[in-house]
C-alpha cells in the first residue's frame, strides 16, 4: 500500500495534449533553478566556499607544522578526522539504501529521491577519502599504499572498497542522469559555450532511442544490485578497522552491522535534510510530496530500532559482565566524563527521533527535517564517541606524559579541516543541483504513467508546439 | 627535517680492509665535504683512508668521522634479522626501584627527548588489597604482533630473530599499528622535534658524550632501521631492541644503565639472559621464578617476560616527582 501511495490518477488515461503538459511542467520545475539562483543561493554558496577555504588553509597550516598542530597525541592517536572519516563514509551508504533497496523492492516512492540520496553518496565519500589523507603523518608517501602495499591490512581492503563504492556511485549517479543531461544540452542553449560543452560531452549523445533506453535500464538493474554488497561491505570494512585491533570496546564481532544499521540510519536523516531544503529552495512541493516525508520518517523509524537494537548489544551486553578496562570504557561513558555526549547522542540522535516519529504530525515535512537535524548532529558524535574514549582507556594505565596527552579536545586547526570538509560535501550537491536538476525526470514521469519513448526529444516536441 | 641518508656500501668496503671506517662518510658524503672543508678547522695530522672507487689518498684526521660497524646494515638485512637468534627480555620486578635510569639511558641512546619513552616504568597495582609495584615495559616484540599484521605498507615488520622494527621511511603515518597495539608501546613523531637529532654540547647531550659524525654537530648520524637515531617527522617509531647494539655483542642500555640490574636481554635459543652482572638459564629463570607475560590472555605472545614483584629488593615507594609534565 505504502509503496504505490503517490501513484495519484492515473495518467494512463491523459490525454497526449495533458500528458504533454505534465511534461513541461516538470521539466520547467526541475531546470528553473539551473536558470536561475536567487541571492539566497548566491550566499549560501559564497559561505561553504569560505568555510572550505578556511579548512584548506587550516590544512596547510597543519602541512607546515605537522600533526602537532592537531590535539591528537601518543594515546588519543586517532581523533575528529577518524570520526568524521566513518560519518562520511556512514552517509555515503545511503545511495545504496535509497536508490537500490527501495528500486529493487517496489518502493516507487524512491524516484524523486534517488539523485538526492546519489549525489549526497559520491560527494560524502569523496570527503571520506580526501579525510584520510589529511589525518595521514605522512600524505607524501601515499603512493607507497600501491608499490609496498600489503592486502592483509584492512586499511587496504578499505581503500579498495571505497575506490570501488565512489566509481559504482558515480554510476549509479551518472546512468540515470543521461536523458537528464541531453535535456539540458537540448534546452539550456543560453548558457555559457563551456557548459553546453560540458552538456554535450557528458550526454554521451543521447537521443533518447529505444535501445539506448534498453542500455541504460539494463545498467542501472546491474548497478543497483552490484551496489548494495559493495555499500555493507565498505562500511563493514570500516569497522573492522576498529574491530580487528585488541582494544577493549572496539574488540567487538559486533561491529560489522552495528556500523551499518547506524550508516543507513544517519544516511536516511540526511536525505531527509537535503529533500526539505531542495523542497523549499527549488519549490518542488509537486514532486517532493508530505507523502514522501511520511515515508521516509516511517523510514527512519525503522532504522533507528535496527540501530538501538546493536547498540544494546553493543553497549549493554559488556555493561553486564564490566570486565576490566572495558568496564572503565564504559562506566566513563555512561556516568563519567563522556556521560553527557554519550547520553545526548542515545537520546536526542535515536530514542527520541524513533518515538516522536510515530506521530504522524511528526512527519510533517517541517518537524521530520528538524528530527533529523538532531538524528545527523548526533550521528556525528556517535562516530567521535566510538573512536576516541576507547584510545584513552587502553590496558595499561596513562602515566608520566603532559596533562593534555591524557584528554583529547580538538583544537582549531582539527574543527575547522573538518567544518571545511563538512561544507565541501554540502558545496557538491549544491553545485551539483545547479547544473543537473536534481530529481529525476524520467523516473518521476515514468512512475506518472508517461512511456519513455514520449519523454525524449525535447526539440521535436517544441517544434511540434 | 628529513636527513641525508649516508650511503652504504663504500663504508661496508673499508671496514672490509681494516681501515678506518669513518672515511667512508668522507666517499659517501663527497661534494658536501670539499664543502665543509673549509668550515673545519685542520689538525695537521693526515691519515690514509680509501675513497668509494677504491684509491688510496692522505686526508686531515679532523675530516675522518668514526662510525660504528653496524651503521652499514641495509634496509633488506635489517628486515631479515640476525640469523640464529631469538632476541628476549626479562624484567625482574623485584630489582625495579624506580630509578628510571633505563628510560633516561633509552632516551640519550636513541636521540629521544622527553615526554618521548620508548621505555617506560609505570605503577601498577593489580587490586586495591595488593601491594603496588614498578612495571619496566619496553616494546614486546610480540610474536602474534597485532601491530605489523595491519600496516598497509609493511612499514613495521616481524624478523627471524623475533624482534619487530618500524622503516621509517617507508611509514605512511597512518597509526593504525599505534590503535593496533594493545600496550601502547608506540610513539608518534607529531612533528614537535622530540626525534630530531640534538645539537651535541647542549645539556641534555654534553659533548663527550656521544660519538659524533662531525655534520652540524648532530650526535650518531648513522640512521638506520636498526639504529632508530632519527625519527622522521609524521611516521611512529617504538622500542627497538636495541639490535645494533646487539650485532655488536652488546646489551642496549636500559640494560646496562640500570643501577638494580632489573632488565635482563638475552636469547632464547641460546636459552641465557643477562643483566650484565647475573646471567640465567631463561627456561630456569621462568619456571623457578613463575615469570609469566603481560595480558598473556590476548594471545599476542610478547617476547618480553615478567618476574613477579615477590621478595623484593626494596620496598615500594612512591615517585613523588611528576614525569614529562611538559610537551
Amino acid at each position: 500500500m505504502l509503496a504505490n501511495a503517490h501513484l495519484g490518477p492515473d495518467y494512463h488515461a491523459l490525454s497526449d495534449q495533458e500528458k504533454r503538459e505534465h511534461r513541461e511542467e516538470i521539466r520547467a520545475v526541475a531546470l528553473r533553478p539551473l536558470r536561475h539562483i536567487s541571492l539566497g543561493g548566491k550566499l549560501w554558496i559564497a559561505g561553504l566556499v569560505l568555510v572550505l577555504l578556511l579548512g584548506g588553509f587550516a590544512y596547510y597550516l597543519q602541512l607546515k607544522h605537522g600533526l602537532k598542530v592537531t590535539a591528537m597525541r601518543d594515546y588519543a592517536s586517532w581523533g575528529l578526522y577518524i570520526s568524521n572519516f566513518v560519518f562520511f563514509v556512514a552517509i555515503s551508504l545511503v545511495g545504496a539504501l535509497i536508490s537500490s533497496v527501495l528500486r529493487l523492492t517496489n518502493f516507487e516512492l524512491y524516484r524523486p529521491i534517488t539523485r538526492i540520496a546519489e549525489i549526497i553518496a559520491v560527494s560524502a565519500i569523496m570527503f571520506a577519502g580526501l579525510i584520510i589523507i589529511v589525518d595521514m603523518g605522512r600524505p607524501d608517501r601515499i603512493l607507497n599504499l600501491f608499490t609496498h602495499g600489503r592486502i592483509q591490512s584492512p586499511i587496504v581492503w578499505d581503500v579498495i572498497v571505497v575506490t570501488t563504492y565512489l566509481v559504482t556511485s558515480v554510476l549509479f549517479l551518472y546512468v540515470p542522469l543521461l536523458p537528464g543531461i541531453a535535456l539540458c544540452r537540448d534546452v539550456l542553449t543560453e548558457k555559457p559555450k563551456w557548459q553546453r560543452w560540458m552538456y554535450k560531452f557528458l550526454a554521451l549523445g543521447w537521443k533518447g532511442t529505444e535501445n539506448q533506453w534498453h542500455i541504460m535500464k539494463r545498467s542501472i538493474s546491474i548497478i543497483c544490485v552490484l551496489i548494495i554488497p559493495l555499500a555493507i561491505s565498505i562500511h563493514t570494512v570500516t569497522a573492522w578497522l576498529f574491530a580487528t585491533t585488541l582494544r577493549p570496546g572496539w574488540d567487538s564481532t559486533n561491529f560489522g552491522p552495528y556500523f551499518v544499521a547506524g550508516a543507513f540510519q544517519a544516511g536516511t536523516a540526511c536525505v531527509i535534510i537535503a529533500m526539505f531544503v531542495f523542497r523549499k529552495a527549488y519549490k518542488l512541493q509537486k514532486y517532493l510530496t508530505e507523502d514522501h516525508f511520511n515515508f521516509m520518517g516511517k523510514l527512519l523509524v525503522f532504522l533507528c530500532l535496527v540501530y538501538a537494537y546493536f547498540n544494546i548489544n553493543e553497549y549493554l551486553v559488556p555493561a553486564y559482565k564490566m570486565r576490566g578496562a572495558e568496564g572503565k570504557l564504559l562506566n566513563d561513558l555512561f556516568t563519567g566524563h563522556f556521560a553527557p555526549l554519550y547520553w545526548g547522542v542515545q537520546i536526542f540522535g535515536m530514542a527520541l527521533p524513533a518515538v516522536l516519529l510515530l506521530w504522524k504530525k511528526a512527519r510533517k515535512p517541517l518537524p521530520i527535517f528538524m528530527i533529523a537535524l538532531f538524528v545527523v548532529v548526533a550521528a556525528w558524535f556517535k562516530r567521535y564517541l566510538i573512536v576516541t574514549p576507547i584510545m584513552l582507556h587502553p590496558y595499561l594505565p596513562i602515566q608520566d606524559v603532559p596533562a593534555n596527552w591524557a584528554v583529547y579536545f580538538p583544537t582549531w586547526i582539527e574543527m575547522a579541516i573538518v567544518g571545511g570538509s563538512l561544507a565541501g560535501v554540502m558545496l557538491i550537491i549544491t553545485v551539483f543541483s545547479k547544473f543537473f536538476p536534481i530529481i529525476s525526470i524520467w523516473e518521476t514521469l515514468e512512475n506518472e504513467g508517461i512511456e519513455l519513448e514520449e519523454l525524449d526529444n525535447p526539440k521535436t516536441e517544441e517544434h511540434a508546439k | 627535517m628529513e636527513n641525508k641518508k649516508p650511503e652504504e656500501s663504500p663504508r661496508r668496503k673499508f671496514l672490509k680492509f681494516g681501515l678506518l671506517a669513518g672515511g667512508a662518510t668522507l666517499a659517501g658524503f663527497g661534494i658536501q665535504q670539499k664543502l665543509r672543508a673549509d668550515t673545519i678547522p685542520e689538525t695537521g695530522e693526515k691519515v690514509k683512508v680509501m675513497t668509494a672507487d677504491g684509491k688510496l689518498v692522505e686526508v686531515d684526521s679532523a675530516h675522518i668521522q668514526h662510525h660504528v660497524a653496524e651503521s652499514a646494515i641495509t634496509n633488506i638485512e635489517s628486515r631479515i634479522g640476525i640469523e640464529g637468534r631469538k632476541f628476549v627480555m626479562v624484567i625482574d620486578m623485584a630489582r625495579c626501584a624506580n630509578a628510571r635510569k633505563c628510560v633516561e639511558a633509552c632516551q640519550k641512546m636513541h636521540n629521544k627527548r622527553p615526554p618521548v619513552e620508548w621505555i617506560k616504568v609505570k605503577k601498577m597495582q593489580d587490586s586495591q588489597e595488593s601491594s603496588p609495584y614498578w612495571m619496566v615495559q619496553p616494546c614486546y616484540h610480540c610474536d602474534n604482533p597485532p601491530c605489523t599484521k595491519v600496516c598497509p605498507v609493511d612499514a613495521t615488520f616481524k624478523r627471524q630473530d623475533g624482534v619487530v622494527l618500524i622503516d621509517n621511511e617507508r611509514c605512511i603515518g597512518c597509526r593504525f599499528c599505534m590503535a593496533a597495539c594493545p600496550y601502547n608501546a608506540r610513539v608518534f613523531n607529531w612533528g614537535n622535534d622530540w626525534g630530531t637529532p640534538l645539537k651535541t654540547g647542549t645539556a641534555a647531550v654534553p659533548a663527550d658524550s656521544v660519538v659524533t659524525c662531525g655534520n652540524k654537530g648532530e650526535i650518531r648520524c648513522n640512521n638506520s632501521i636498526e639504529t632508530s637515531l632519527q625519527d622522521k617527522v609524521g611516521t611512529v617509531s617504538k622500542c627497538d631492541f636495541c639490535v645494533d647494539m646487539a650485532r655488536k655483542g652488546q646489551l642496549p642500555d636500559c640494560v646496562t644503565n640500570c643501577p638494580n640490574g632489573t632488565i635482563f636481554y638475552g636469547d632464547a635459543n641460546e636459552d641465557v639472559v643477562t643483566n650484565g652482572e647475573d646471567t640465567f638459564r631463561l627456561s630456569e629463570l621462568i619456571r623457578d621464578r613463575a615469570g609469566y607475560r603481560y595480558l598473556e590472555e590476548l594471545g599476542t605472545e610478547p617476547r618480553v617476560w615478567y618476574l613477579p614483584p615477590v621478595e623484593r629488593n626494596f620496598p615500594f615507594e612512591d615517585d613523588p616527582v611528576p614525569h614529562n609534565t611538559t610537551e
